[in-house]
Protein backbone atom coordinates (compact mmCIF):
# COMPACT_ATOMS: atom_id res chain seq x y z
CA UNK A 1 0.00 0.00 0.00
CA UNK A 2 1.21 3.37 -0.88
CA UNK A 3 1.69 5.28 2.41
CA UNK A 4 0.87 8.86 0.05
CA UNK A 5 -1.36 9.22 -3.07
CA UNK A 6 -2.17 11.85 -4.21
CA UNK A 7 -3.40 12.75 -8.01
CA UNK A 8 -4.70 15.77 -9.24
CA UNK A 9 -4.53 17.23 -6.03
CA UNK A 10 -5.76 21.24 -6.14
CA UNK A 11 -6.18 23.98 -3.70
CA UNK A 12 -7.43 27.25 -4.02
CA UNK A 13 -7.31 30.54 -1.57
CA UNK A 14 -9.58 32.84 -3.91
CA UNK A 15 -7.70 33.52 -7.02
CA UNK A 16 -4.57 31.86 -5.80
CA UNK A 17 -3.75 28.82 -7.24
CA UNK A 18 -1.36 26.99 -4.00
CA UNK A 19 -1.82 23.39 -5.54
CA UNK A 20 -2.27 22.75 -8.73
CA UNK A 21 -2.74 19.03 -9.47
CA UNK A 22 -0.23 17.06 -7.66
CA UNK A 23 0.24 13.83 -8.37
CA UNK A 24 2.32 12.12 -6.31
CA UNK A 25 3.32 8.58 -4.54
CA UNK A 26 5.37 7.47 -1.39
CA UNK A 27 6.14 3.91 -0.20
CA UNK A 28 7.01 2.79 3.33
CA UNK A 29 10.03 3.07 4.01
CA UNK A 30 11.08 5.88 2.78
CA UNK A 31 12.97 9.51 3.44
CA UNK A 32 11.89 11.76 0.97
CA UNK A 33 12.55 15.37 0.51
CA UNK A 34 10.01 18.49 -0.85
CA UNK A 35 12.48 20.96 -2.04
CA UNK A 36 10.94 23.91 -3.55
CA UNK A 37 11.48 27.63 -3.37
CA UNK A 38 8.96 29.71 -1.38
CA UNK A 39 5.21 30.05 -2.10
CA UNK A 40 5.63 27.10 -4.21
CA UNK A 41 3.05 25.34 -2.23
CA UNK A 42 5.29 22.86 -0.01
CA UNK A 43 3.26 23.88 3.38
CA UNK A 44 0.10 23.79 1.31
CA UNK A 45 0.77 20.17 0.06
CA UNK A 46 1.78 19.21 3.97
CA UNK A 47 -1.19 20.62 5.26
CA UNK A 48 -3.07 19.00 2.94
CA UNK A 49 -1.65 14.81 3.83
CA UNK A 50 -1.93 16.10 7.50
CA UNK A 51 -5.90 17.02 7.06
CA UNK A 52 -5.20 20.44 8.20
CA UNK A 53 -6.40 21.80 5.07
CA UNK A 54 -9.26 20.33 2.67
CA UNK A 55 -8.74 19.86 -1.29
CA UNK A 56 -10.14 18.67 -4.26
CA UNK A 57 -8.53 15.87 -6.21
CA UNK A 58 -8.00 12.80 -4.84
CA UNK A 59 -5.86 12.19 -1.39
CA UNK A 60 -5.20 9.08 0.72
CA UNK A 61 -2.70 8.87 3.42
CA UNK A 62 -2.30 5.09 4.67
CA UNK A 63 -5.88 4.76 2.81
CA UNK A 64 -7.76 7.48 4.79
CA UNK A 65 -8.97 10.20 3.49
CA UNK A 66 -6.88 13.13 5.63
CA UNK A 67 -9.58 15.72 5.47
CA UNK A 68 -12.66 13.42 6.71
CA UNK A 69 -10.73 10.71 8.59
CA UNK A 70 -8.14 12.83 10.22
CA UNK A 71 -9.21 11.93 13.58
CA UNK A 72 -8.35 8.02 13.05
CA UNK A 73 -5.29 9.25 10.36
CA UNK A 74 -3.59 11.05 13.48
CA UNK A 75 -2.70 8.34 15.79
CA UNK A 76 0.04 7.19 12.99
CA UNK A 77 0.62 10.06 11.62
CA UNK A 78 3.03 12.57 13.35
CA UNK A 79 3.79 15.92 12.34
CA UNK A 80 5.03 19.16 12.79
CA UNK A 81 3.50 21.92 10.37
CA UNK A 82 5.46 24.83 12.21
CA UNK A 83 8.11 24.88 14.62
CA UNK A 84 7.89 27.71 17.78
CA UNK A 85 3.90 26.20 17.81
CA UNK A 86 4.27 24.43 21.38
CA UNK A 87 2.17 27.11 23.88
CA UNK A 88 4.34 28.68 25.49
CA UNK A 89 2.51 28.92 28.94
CA UNK A 90 3.41 24.98 28.81
CA UNK A 91 5.97 23.12 31.44
CA UNK A 92 8.16 20.68 29.67
CA UNK A 93 6.89 18.12 31.84
CA UNK A 94 3.62 19.11 30.98
CA UNK A 95 3.97 18.72 27.35
CA UNK A 96 4.96 14.85 28.35
CA UNK A 97 2.52 14.16 30.41
CA UNK A 98 -0.23 15.22 28.13
CA UNK A 99 0.84 13.58 24.77
CA UNK A 100 1.51 10.79 26.97
CA UNK A 101 -1.83 11.01 28.45
CA UNK A 102 -3.27 11.22 24.89
CA UNK A 103 -1.07 9.86 22.36
CA UNK A 104 -1.24 5.52 22.14
CA UNK A 105 1.84 5.35 20.58
CA UNK A 106 3.83 7.66 22.82
CA UNK A 107 6.99 6.30 24.59
CA UNK A 108 7.63 8.74 27.24
CA UNK A 109 11.34 7.45 28.13
CA UNK A 110 12.61 7.72 24.80
CA UNK A 111 11.25 11.16 24.93
CA UNK A 112 12.80 11.96 28.32
CA UNK A 113 16.27 10.68 26.69
CA UNK A 114 16.41 12.89 23.59
CA UNK A 115 16.02 15.56 25.92
CA UNK A 116 18.84 14.81 28.34
CA UNK A 117 20.92 15.26 25.68
CA UNK A 118 19.78 19.08 25.73
CA UNK A 119 20.25 21.91 27.97
CA UNK A 120 16.37 21.67 28.30
CA UNK A 121 14.90 21.23 32.05
CA UNK A 122 11.50 19.41 32.74
CA UNK A 123 10.54 21.99 35.27
CA UNK A 124 10.94 24.90 32.49
CA UNK A 125 8.29 26.77 30.50
CA UNK A 126 8.66 26.90 26.85
CA UNK A 127 8.35 30.56 26.99
CA UNK A 128 12.04 30.35 29.14
CA UNK A 129 13.69 28.26 26.58
CA UNK A 130 15.53 29.75 23.36
CA UNK A 131 13.98 28.83 20.09
CA UNK A 132 15.86 26.26 18.95
CA UNK A 133 15.53 24.67 22.32
CA UNK A 134 11.51 24.80 21.49
CA UNK A 135 11.94 22.64 17.79
CA UNK A 136 14.34 20.35 20.06
CA UNK A 137 11.49 19.98 22.55
CA UNK A 138 9.25 19.20 19.73
CA UNK A 139 11.54 17.27 17.99
CA UNK A 140 11.93 15.26 20.66
CA UNK A 141 8.21 14.73 21.77
CA UNK A 142 7.46 13.57 17.47
CA UNK A 143 10.11 11.32 17.35
CA UNK A 144 8.75 9.15 20.52
CA UNK A 145 5.72 8.76 19.04
CA UNK A 146 5.81 5.29 17.30
CA UNK A 147 3.98 6.93 14.02
CA UNK A 148 4.26 5.24 10.76
CA UNK A 149 4.33 8.56 9.03
CA UNK A 150 5.95 11.58 9.90
CA UNK A 151 5.59 14.71 8.66
CA UNK A 152 8.21 17.32 9.05
CA UNK A 153 7.31 21.14 7.92
CA UNK A 154 11.48 23.03 7.87
CA UNK A 155 12.04 21.32 11.41
CA UNK A 156 15.49 22.11 11.64
CA UNK A 157 15.00 26.04 11.01
CA UNK A 158 16.68 28.15 13.66
CA UNK A 159 19.06 25.06 15.18
CA UNK A 160 22.88 25.12 15.22
CA UNK A 161 24.70 22.87 12.81
CA UNK A 162 25.01 20.24 15.90
CA UNK A 163 22.02 19.92 16.85
CA UNK A 164 20.97 19.19 13.03
CA UNK A 165 22.89 17.04 12.49
CA UNK A 166 22.71 14.70 15.48
CA UNK A 167 18.76 15.64 14.83
CA UNK A 168 19.19 13.89 10.82
CA UNK A 169 21.70 11.00 12.23
CA UNK A 170 18.73 10.33 15.05
CA UNK A 171 15.64 9.96 12.05
CA UNK A 172 18.56 7.51 10.23
CA UNK A 173 19.42 5.28 13.00
CA UNK A 174 16.28 5.36 15.12
CA UNK A 175 13.45 6.27 13.38
CA UNK A 176 13.65 5.19 9.81
CA UNK A 177 13.13 1.46 9.75
CA UNK A 178 11.12 -0.60 6.94
CA UNK A 179 7.24 0.44 8.28
CA UNK A 180 7.86 4.27 8.46
CA UNK A 181 8.38 7.26 6.00
CA UNK A 182 9.13 10.42 6.89
CA UNK A 183 8.20 13.13 4.87
CA UNK A 184 10.24 16.38 4.76
CA UNK A 185 9.95 19.97 3.32
CA UNK A 186 13.20 21.99 4.04
CA UNK A 187 15.61 24.86 2.44
CA UNK A 188 18.46 23.18 3.89
CA UNK A 189 18.89 20.97 0.95
CA UNK A 190 22.66 20.39 1.86
CA UNK A 191 22.11 18.59 5.00
CA UNK A 192 19.39 16.03 4.11
CA UNK A 193 20.77 14.84 0.92
CA UNK A 194 22.76 12.27 2.98
CA UNK A 195 19.70 10.97 4.35
CA UNK A 196 17.59 11.06 1.67
CA UNK A 197 15.76 7.70 -0.36
CA UNK A 198 14.17 10.51 -2.84
CA UNK A 199 13.51 13.91 -4.06
CA UNK A 200 10.58 16.03 -4.99
CA UNK A 201 10.81 19.43 -6.13
CA UNK A 202 7.77 21.28 -6.01
CA UNK A 203 7.41 24.67 -8.36
CA UNK A 204 4.39 26.92 -8.50
CA UNK A 205 1.98 24.22 -6.97
CA UNK A 206 3.33 21.10 -9.41
CA UNK A 207 5.71 18.15 -8.37
CA UNK A 208 8.47 18.98 -11.09
CA UNK A 209 11.12 17.28 -10.35
CA UNK A 210 10.38 13.33 -8.85
CA UNK A 211 13.16 10.67 -8.21
CA UNK A 212 14.92 8.53 -6.04
CA UNK A 213 18.82 9.17 -4.91
CA UNK A 214 19.71 5.92 -6.93
CA UNK A 215 18.18 7.47 -10.33
CA UNK A 216 19.63 11.05 -9.18
CA UNK A 217 22.95 9.51 -9.16
CA UNK A 218 22.79 7.47 -12.28
CA UNK A 219 21.26 10.12 -14.43
CA UNK A 220 22.65 13.10 -13.34
CA UNK A 221 26.42 14.19 -14.00
CA UNK A 222 28.43 17.06 -12.84
CA UNK A 223 32.00 17.73 -15.10
CA UNK A 224 34.47 20.40 -14.04
CA UNK A 225 35.64 21.18 -17.02
CA UNK A 226 39.08 23.50 -18.31
CA UNK A 227 38.15 26.15 -20.24
CA UNK A 228 39.96 24.78 -23.31
CA UNK A 229 37.61 22.11 -23.36
CA UNK A 230 34.38 24.19 -22.59
CA UNK A 231 33.50 24.43 -26.03
CA UNK A 232 33.42 20.34 -26.81
CA UNK A 233 31.82 19.91 -23.67
CA UNK A 234 29.31 22.96 -24.42
CA UNK A 235 28.23 20.32 -27.73
CA UNK A 236 26.86 17.80 -25.46
CA UNK A 237 23.93 20.00 -24.34
CA UNK A 238 24.42 20.50 -20.59
CA UNK A 239 21.73 21.60 -18.14
CA UNK A 240 23.31 24.13 -16.34
CA UNK A 241 26.70 26.00 -16.37
CA UNK A 242 28.00 27.65 -13.71
CA UNK A 243 31.84 29.16 -13.16
CA UNK A 244 33.97 27.49 -10.52
CA UNK A 245 37.78 28.51 -9.78
CA UNK A 246 39.87 27.11 -13.10
CA UNK A 247 37.01 25.14 -14.42
CA UNK A 248 33.19 25.44 -15.59
CA UNK A 249 31.07 23.53 -14.05
CA UNK A 250 28.61 22.06 -16.07
CA UNK A 251 25.70 19.49 -15.34
CA UNK A 252 24.18 16.56 -17.92
CA UNK A 253 21.03 14.64 -17.40
CA UNK A 254 21.41 11.10 -19.10
CA UNK A 255 24.79 11.71 -20.43
CA UNK A 256 27.35 8.63 -21.64
CA UNK A 257 29.40 8.55 -18.62
CA UNK A 258 32.99 7.99 -20.30
CA UNK A 259 32.32 10.72 -22.52
CA UNK A 260 32.26 13.29 -19.89
CA UNK A 261 34.90 11.89 -17.99
CA UNK A 262 37.14 12.73 -20.99
CA UNK A 263 36.21 16.54 -20.63
CA UNK A 264 37.19 16.50 -16.85
CA UNK A 265 36.32 14.94 -12.98
CA UNK A 266 32.76 14.06 -13.17
CA UNK A 267 30.98 13.67 -9.79
CA UNK A 268 27.40 13.69 -8.78
CA UNK A 269 25.82 16.84 -8.44
CA UNK A 270 24.58 18.26 -5.02
CA UNK A 271 20.83 18.62 -4.49
CA UNK A 272 20.90 22.12 -3.76
CA UNK A 273 22.88 22.57 -7.70
CA UNK A 274 20.16 19.77 -9.00
CA UNK A 275 17.70 22.11 -7.45
CA UNK A 276 18.51 25.32 -9.15
CA UNK A 277 19.72 24.12 -12.12
CA UNK A 278 15.73 22.56 -12.60
CA UNK A 279 14.28 25.37 -11.09
CA UNK A 280 16.28 27.97 -13.67
CA UNK A 281 15.14 25.57 -16.32
CA UNK A 282 11.98 25.72 -15.60
CA UNK A 283 11.88 29.81 -15.43
CA UNK A 284 13.40 30.04 -18.74
CA UNK A 285 10.38 28.52 -19.74
CA UNK A 286 7.09 31.32 -20.92
CA UNK A 287 4.70 30.82 -18.33
CA UNK A 288 1.89 29.30 -20.05
CA UNK A 289 4.07 26.08 -20.38
CA UNK A 290 6.04 26.19 -16.55
CA UNK A 291 1.92 26.13 -15.68
CA UNK B 1 3.13 -1.58 17.27
CA UNK B 2 1.84 -1.58 20.73
CA UNK B 3 -1.78 -0.64 20.54
CA UNK B 4 -2.85 0.28 23.73
CA UNK B 5 -6.37 1.82 23.20
CA UNK B 6 -6.48 5.59 24.84
CA UNK B 7 -10.68 6.09 26.12
CA UNK B 8 -12.35 8.84 25.12
CA UNK B 9 -12.95 9.66 28.62
CA UNK B 10 -9.28 9.91 29.24
CA UNK B 11 -8.35 12.30 26.35
CA UNK B 12 -11.35 14.84 27.74
CA UNK B 13 -9.77 14.31 31.15
CA UNK B 14 -6.05 15.22 30.31
CA UNK B 15 -7.99 18.20 27.88
CA UNK B 16 -9.46 19.46 30.57
CA UNK B 17 -6.23 19.38 32.62
CA UNK B 18 -4.45 21.22 29.93
CA UNK B 19 -7.66 23.83 30.44
CA UNK B 20 -6.33 23.99 34.26
CA UNK B 21 -2.91 24.16 33.25
CA UNK B 22 -3.16 27.15 30.87
CA UNK B 23 -5.60 28.82 32.82
CA UNK B 24 -4.90 28.98 36.22
CA UNK B 25 -7.19 31.91 36.87
CA UNK B 26 -9.87 29.24 37.07
CA UNK B 27 -9.05 28.40 40.40
CA UNK B 28 -6.45 31.58 41.71
CA UNK B 29 -9.07 33.62 40.91
CA UNK B 30 -11.74 32.60 43.49
CA UNK B 31 -9.31 31.71 45.98
CA UNK B 32 -7.63 35.24 45.92
CA UNK B 33 -11.22 36.60 46.42
CA UNK B 34 -12.07 34.33 49.20
CA UNK B 35 -9.12 35.56 50.85
CA UNK B 36 -9.66 39.25 50.19
CA UNK B 37 -13.14 38.74 51.20
CA UNK B 38 -12.49 36.49 54.17
CA UNK B 39 -9.45 39.53 55.36
CA UNK B 40 -12.62 42.05 55.04
CA UNK B 41 -14.77 40.02 57.48
CA UNK B 42 -11.74 39.69 60.17
CA UNK B 43 -11.71 43.24 60.67
CA UNK B 44 -15.01 43.16 60.78
CA UNK B 45 -15.28 40.38 63.67
CA UNK B 46 -13.87 43.18 66.02
CA UNK B 47 -16.87 45.03 66.10
CA UNK B 48 -19.23 42.05 65.84
CA UNK B 49 -19.96 41.69 70.04
CA UNK B 50 -21.25 45.02 69.79
CA UNK B 51 -22.71 45.02 66.63
CA UNK B 52 -24.69 41.78 68.20
CA UNK B 53 -25.47 43.55 71.25
CA UNK B 54 -27.40 46.51 69.44
CA UNK B 55 -29.09 43.83 66.74
CA UNK B 56 -30.69 41.94 69.66
CA UNK B 57 -33.28 45.27 69.89
CA UNK B 58 -34.18 45.14 66.30
CA UNK B 59 -36.99 43.12 65.29
CA UNK B 60 -36.78 39.37 64.05
CA UNK B 61 -36.58 40.49 60.49
CA UNK B 62 -33.93 42.52 60.83
CA UNK B 63 -31.76 40.71 63.22
CA UNK B 64 -32.03 38.16 60.46
CA UNK B 65 -30.71 40.17 57.55
CA UNK B 66 -28.02 41.92 59.61
CA UNK B 67 -26.61 38.97 60.12
CA UNK B 68 -27.42 36.72 56.59
CA UNK B 69 -25.67 39.86 55.13
CA UNK B 70 -21.94 39.53 54.96
CA UNK B 71 -22.42 36.05 54.23
CA UNK B 72 -24.48 36.60 51.46
CA UNK B 73 -21.91 39.49 49.70
CA UNK B 74 -19.20 36.76 50.40
CA UNK B 75 -21.28 34.53 48.01
CA UNK B 76 -22.66 37.43 45.49
CA UNK B 77 -18.93 38.52 45.25
CA UNK B 78 -17.61 34.99 44.51
CA UNK B 79 -20.58 33.97 42.14
CA UNK B 80 -19.53 37.77 39.99
CA UNK B 81 -15.98 36.38 39.71
CA UNK B 82 -16.97 32.97 38.44
CA UNK B 83 -19.27 34.93 35.98
CA UNK B 84 -16.03 37.41 35.23
CA UNK B 85 -13.74 34.55 34.91
CA UNK B 86 -15.80 32.17 32.78
CA UNK B 87 -16.72 34.91 30.08
CA UNK B 88 -13.21 35.66 29.60
CA UNK B 89 -12.28 32.38 29.49
CA UNK B 90 -14.88 31.36 26.96
CA UNK B 91 -14.18 34.38 24.88
CA UNK B 92 -10.06 33.41 24.57
CA UNK B 93 -11.10 29.69 25.06
CA UNK B 94 -10.54 28.78 21.19
CA UNK B 95 -9.21 32.40 20.04
CA UNK B 96 -5.83 32.00 21.88
CA UNK B 97 -4.90 28.88 20.65
CA UNK B 98 -4.96 30.40 16.56
CA UNK B 99 -3.63 33.40 17.94
CA UNK B 100 -0.47 32.12 19.02
CA UNK B 101 -0.61 29.34 16.61
CA UNK B 102 -0.41 26.31 19.48
CA UNK B 103 -3.43 24.80 17.91
CA UNK B 104 -0.95 23.39 15.00
CA UNK B 105 0.43 21.53 18.11
CA UNK B 106 -2.51 20.61 19.57
CA UNK B 107 -3.89 19.19 16.57
CA UNK B 108 -1.00 16.92 15.71
CA UNK B 109 -2.13 14.82 18.64
CA UNK B 110 -5.07 12.36 18.20
CA UNK B 111 -8.02 14.67 20.40
CA UNK B 112 -10.63 15.23 18.15
CA UNK B 113 -12.32 19.05 18.09
CA UNK B 114 -15.00 17.60 19.64
CA UNK B 115 -13.23 16.37 21.94
CA UNK B 116 -11.52 19.65 22.70
CA UNK B 117 -14.76 21.79 22.27
CA UNK B 118 -16.54 19.80 25.46
CA UNK B 119 -13.71 20.18 27.47
CA UNK B 120 -13.26 23.93 26.88
CA UNK B 121 -16.92 23.99 27.57
CA UNK B 122 -16.61 21.98 30.37
CA UNK B 123 -14.73 24.87 31.97
CA UNK B 124 -17.72 27.43 32.29
CA UNK B 125 -20.26 24.91 32.69
CA UNK B 126 -18.48 22.12 34.91
CA UNK B 127 -15.23 23.33 36.98
CA UNK B 128 -16.13 26.70 37.31
CA UNK B 129 -19.45 26.42 39.12
CA UNK B 130 -17.88 23.29 41.42
CA UNK B 131 -14.69 25.29 41.96
CA UNK B 132 -17.25 28.44 43.09
CA UNK B 133 -19.68 26.21 45.21
CA UNK B 134 -16.35 24.90 46.79
CA UNK B 135 -15.18 28.44 47.66
CA UNK B 136 -18.20 29.34 49.01
CA UNK B 137 -18.76 27.03 51.11
CA UNK B 138 -15.10 27.00 52.56
CA UNK B 139 -15.57 30.98 52.90
CA UNK B 140 -18.40 31.07 54.72
CA UNK B 141 -17.82 28.20 57.26
CA UNK B 142 -14.57 30.04 58.08
CA UNK B 143 -16.83 33.01 58.64
CA UNK B 144 -19.51 31.08 60.42
CA UNK B 145 -16.48 29.51 62.71
CA UNK B 146 -14.63 33.36 63.29
CA UNK B 147 -17.92 34.66 64.24
CA UNK B 148 -18.60 31.67 66.58
CA UNK B 149 -15.34 31.46 68.29
CA UNK B 150 -15.33 35.68 68.31
CA UNK B 151 -18.88 35.79 70.28
CA UNK B 152 -17.69 32.60 72.14
CA UNK B 153 -14.77 34.16 73.42
CA UNK B 154 -16.65 37.47 74.62
CA UNK B 155 -19.33 35.14 76.52
CA UNK B 156 -21.70 35.91 74.37
CA UNK B 157 -24.51 32.92 72.73
CA UNK B 158 -24.15 32.02 69.38
CA UNK B 159 -27.10 30.53 68.71
CA UNK B 160 -28.97 33.62 67.04
CA UNK B 161 -26.12 33.09 64.92
CA UNK B 162 -26.50 29.83 63.89
CA UNK B 163 -29.98 29.30 63.93
CA UNK B 164 -29.86 32.33 61.15
CA UNK B 165 -27.34 30.96 59.46
CA UNK B 166 -27.25 27.02 59.41
CA UNK B 167 -24.26 26.24 56.99
CA UNK B 168 -25.72 23.37 55.74
CA UNK B 169 -28.73 25.12 54.61
CA UNK B 170 -26.73 28.01 53.15
CA UNK B 171 -24.40 25.31 50.87
CA UNK B 172 -27.55 23.29 49.94
CA UNK B 173 -28.83 26.94 49.06
CA UNK B 174 -25.72 27.52 47.21
CA UNK B 175 -25.34 24.12 45.54
CA UNK B 176 -29.01 24.64 44.04
CA UNK B 177 -28.19 28.11 42.68
CA UNK B 178 -24.52 27.90 41.26
CA UNK B 179 -24.82 24.40 39.27
CA UNK B 180 -28.27 25.64 37.61
CA UNK B 181 -27.91 28.85 36.95
CA UNK B 182 -24.14 29.20 36.69
CA UNK B 183 -24.06 26.09 35.02
CA UNK B 184 -26.95 25.10 33.25
CA UNK B 185 -28.80 27.96 32.77
CA UNK B 186 -26.15 30.05 31.84
CA UNK B 187 -24.37 27.17 29.44
CA UNK B 188 -26.34 28.60 26.25
CA UNK B 189 -24.57 32.20 26.71
CA UNK B 190 -21.07 30.22 26.98
CA UNK B 191 -21.23 28.62 24.29
CA UNK B 192 -22.14 31.31 22.18
CA UNK B 193 -18.73 32.97 23.40
CA UNK B 194 -16.93 29.48 22.70
CA UNK B 195 -18.86 29.89 19.22
CA UNK B 196 -17.67 33.62 18.51
CA UNK B 197 -14.27 32.65 19.91
CA UNK B 198 -13.87 29.84 17.57
CA UNK B 199 -15.11 32.37 14.50
CA UNK B 200 -13.18 35.69 15.09
CA UNK B 201 -10.19 36.02 13.52
CA UNK B 202 -9.68 39.28 15.64
CA UNK B 203 -11.64 41.17 18.56
CA UNK B 204 -13.64 38.18 19.36
CA UNK B 205 -15.22 40.85 22.62
CA UNK B 206 -16.83 42.99 20.09
CA UNK B 207 -18.03 40.26 18.12
CA UNK B 208 -19.54 38.50 21.15
CA UNK B 209 -21.21 41.65 22.16
CA UNK B 210 -22.23 43.13 19.13
CA UNK B 211 -24.99 40.72 17.25
CA UNK B 212 -27.00 40.68 20.19
CA UNK B 213 -26.25 44.09 20.74
CA UNK B 214 -27.56 45.08 16.55
CA UNK B 215 -30.25 42.75 16.66
CA UNK B 216 -32.25 44.18 19.79
CA UNK B 217 -31.85 47.68 18.23
CA UNK B 218 -32.78 46.39 14.64
CA UNK B 219 -35.84 44.71 16.27
CA UNK B 220 -37.03 47.62 17.99
CA UNK B 221 -36.45 49.96 15.13
CA UNK B 222 -38.28 47.26 12.68
CA UNK B 223 -40.82 46.10 14.77
CA UNK B 224 -40.92 48.60 18.12
CA UNK B 225 -40.91 45.58 19.80
CA UNK B 226 -38.58 43.95 22.44
CA UNK B 227 -38.63 40.50 22.77
CA UNK B 228 -35.18 40.07 22.05
CA UNK B 229 -34.31 42.19 24.81
CA UNK B 230 -36.26 40.46 27.12
CA UNK B 231 -34.84 37.11 26.03
CA UNK B 232 -31.15 38.32 26.71
CA UNK B 233 -32.79 39.26 29.84
CA UNK B 234 -34.37 36.23 30.56
CA UNK B 235 -31.33 34.43 30.15
CA UNK B 236 -29.54 36.84 32.37
CA UNK B 237 -31.81 36.96 35.34
CA UNK B 238 -32.31 33.55 35.43
CA UNK B 239 -35.14 31.05 35.13
CA UNK B 240 -37.52 32.28 37.79
CA UNK B 241 -37.44 35.84 35.81
CA UNK B 242 -40.32 34.89 33.28
CA UNK B 243 -40.27 37.12 30.34
CA UNK B 244 -42.83 39.50 29.97
CA UNK B 245 -43.01 40.53 33.82
CA UNK B 246 -41.10 43.75 33.84
CA UNK B 247 -42.89 43.82 37.59
CA UNK B 248 -40.47 41.60 39.14
CA UNK B 249 -37.13 43.23 40.01
CA UNK B 250 -33.75 41.47 40.47
CA UNK B 251 -34.63 40.26 43.85
CA UNK B 252 -36.96 37.85 42.34
CA UNK B 253 -33.99 35.69 41.29
CA UNK B 254 -34.23 33.26 43.80
CA UNK B 255 -31.63 31.45 45.60
CA UNK B 256 -33.53 28.73 46.68
CA UNK B 257 -33.15 26.99 43.68
CA UNK B 258 -33.78 23.63 45.58
CA UNK B 259 -36.60 23.53 47.17
CA UNK B 260 -38.61 20.94 45.84
CA UNK B 261 -41.23 23.22 43.49
CA UNK B 262 -38.40 25.60 42.19
CA UNK B 263 -36.15 22.28 40.86
CA UNK B 264 -39.89 21.19 39.49
CA UNK B 265 -40.59 24.27 37.67
CA UNK B 266 -36.88 24.61 36.50
CA UNK B 267 -36.42 21.01 34.96
CA UNK B 268 -39.90 21.62 32.86
CA UNK B 269 -39.11 25.07 32.00
CA UNK B 270 -38.91 25.50 28.45
CA UNK B 271 -36.39 27.93 28.50
CA UNK B 272 -33.53 24.76 29.91
CA UNK B 273 -34.39 22.78 27.24
CA UNK B 274 -34.74 25.45 24.70
CA UNK B 275 -31.58 27.02 25.99
CA UNK B 276 -29.64 23.10 25.86
CA UNK B 277 -30.51 22.82 22.71
CA UNK B 278 -29.61 25.86 21.65
CA UNK B 279 -26.05 25.27 23.32
CA UNK B 280 -26.03 21.74 21.75
CA UNK B 281 -26.20 23.54 18.24
CA UNK B 282 -23.84 26.57 19.18
CA UNK B 283 -20.91 23.88 20.30
CA UNK B 284 -21.62 22.04 17.30
CA UNK B 285 -20.63 25.04 14.84
CA UNK B 286 -17.65 25.66 17.55
CA UNK B 287 -16.35 22.05 16.79
CA UNK B 288 -16.46 22.98 12.89
CA UNK B 289 -15.09 25.94 12.87
CA UNK B 290 -11.92 24.83 14.94
CA UNK B 291 -11.64 22.36 12.36
CA UNK B 292 -11.92 24.27 9.52
CA UNK B 293 -10.21 27.50 10.57
CA UNK B 294 -6.52 26.85 11.20
CA UNK B 295 -3.95 29.27 12.99
CA UNK B 296 -3.95 32.81 12.27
Amino acid sequence: MAYIEARGLRKTYGATIALDGIDLQVDEGRLVGLIGPNGAGKTTALNAIVGLTSYEGHLRVLGRDPWTQRDQLVRDVCFITDVAVLPRWMRVSQALDFVAGVHPRFDRAKAEAFLAKTMIRPASKVRELSKGMVTQLHLAIVMAIDGRLLVLDEPTLGLDLLFRKQFYDALLSEYLEQSRTVLVATHQVEEVQHVLTDLLFIDRGRIVFSRSMEEVESRYQEVLVHPDRLATARTLHPIAERQGVGHTILMFEGADRRQLAALGDVRTPSVADLFVAVMNSRQALPQGAAR
Amino acid sequence: MNDVEISAARRLYWSVRRELWENRAIYLAPLIVAALVLGGFGLSLFTLPDRMRAASALNPAELRTAIEQPYVIAAIVLMAVDLLVAVFYCVDALYGERRDRSILFWKSLPVSDLTTVLAKASIPVLVLPLVTLVATAVTQGIMLLASSAVLAANGMSTATLSAHRPFLEMSRINLGHILMLHGIWYAPFYAWLLLVSAWATRLPFLWAALPPVVIGIVERIAFNSTHFATLVGHLVGGPSRSPGDPGETASGMTMEMLAPHQLRDFLVSPGLWGGLVVTAMFLLAAVRLRRQRGAM
